[in-house]
């Protein structure tokens, strides 16, 4: 998996929240199309990047034995918008996680900004090895990263003070 | 304990989150998928949110049937519910309409048992006591 609308996780509290970081760059390509003279990052990925955060956050309270795939975005609300030199703090909550699937909150904010509200109704499909192994293996990274103790222990670390 | 009108209330309440719909768009007789527009995975949302807003839980197959769209041959037979797939909906699905869609038992009508009149009904029995 390449398409990962997420940079880091900085939290990670196994089956309750996590937050996530994105560091909007005038690297990406499609920043130049969107928009030509005046690049905004599109709500499209940041729906996306939200739905990676709490996407995770429910597949590993689920042991990464299925894939989660979003099903539904219930509400969406955008307050303001992100541009390049931006880091965009995503910040999910488990609302409910069960063996068919699984409903997310999650805010963006950038420094104290509210950017965007959302909601989630994720569906858990039958495992499919190397997929659910790719999900697993982000957070994985994330460890090696050295993107805090929570994480760390959420990716299966030896953190003695990880989840909580 | 909550009376049916509140009940209903509620149903209504959790109907308009889930699809988006105006509130006077939700009568009693209102098919799901018909006359609602819902679809598969607004399923898993409405159990979602019935069970949050009743405090209720709702396990896996109990307020929707499961199993009747794949091909097992015991339930469906040439795009009908047969005479086996009839009882088991009538024992586990005891909230549903079985008399009337047994007239007809075409495997695409079940989506037409879905009313909201049928999740007020079970919701109501759940809340009398254990299993609707």
């Amino acid at each position: 998996m390449r398409w990962f609308w997420i940079d880091r996780f900085v939290e990670f509290h196994s089956g309750a929240s996590a937050r996530a970081i994105k560091n909007v760059s005038l690297a990406e390509e499609h920043l130049h199309d969107h928009f030509p003279g005046y690049p905004v990052m599109p709500g499209s990925l940041i729906i996306e990047g939200m739905a990676q955060t709490g996407g995770i956050l429910l597949a590993e309270s689920l042991k990464f034995e299925s894939l989660i795939v979003m099903a539904k975005v219930p509400k969406v609300v955008f307050h303001s918008w992100a541009v390049p030199g931006d880091t965009l703090t995503y910040e999910a909550k488990l609302l409910d996680a069960r063996e068919d699937g699984g409903v997310v909150e999650c805010v963006a904010r950038i420094g104290e900004r509210l950017l965007a509200e959302a909601e989630y109704v994720f569906a858990c499909l039958p495992n499919s090895q190397s997929k659910t192994a790719c999900q697993e293996s982000f957070l994985k990274t994330m460890q090696l990263l050295g993107a805090g103790d929570s994480v760390a222990a959420a990716a299966g670390g030896a953190s003695p003070s990880g989840t909580n | 304990m909550a009376t049916a009108d509140e009940i209903y209330a509620k149903v209504r309440e959790t109907l308009v989150e889930a699809l988006g719909l105006d509130d006077d768009e939700v009568t009693p007789e209102a098919t799901l998928v018909g006359d609602l527009g819902a679809e598969s995975i607004d399923f898993l949302d409405i159990v979602f949110r019935l069970e949050k807003n009743f405090s209720i839980k709702i396990p896996k197959g109990e307020l929707f049937p499961e199993g009747f769209n794949a091909a097992d041959a015991n339930l469906v037979k040439d795009g009908l519910v047969t005479e086996q797939g009839i009882s088991e909906l009538r024992s586990r699905l005891p909230h549903l309409d079985i008399d009337k869609f047994a007239k007809n038992p075409k495997v695409e009508n079940i989506q037409d048992l879905f009313t909201v009149q049928m999740i007020v009904n079970y919701v109501q029995k759940k809340l009398a006591g254990g299993a609707a």
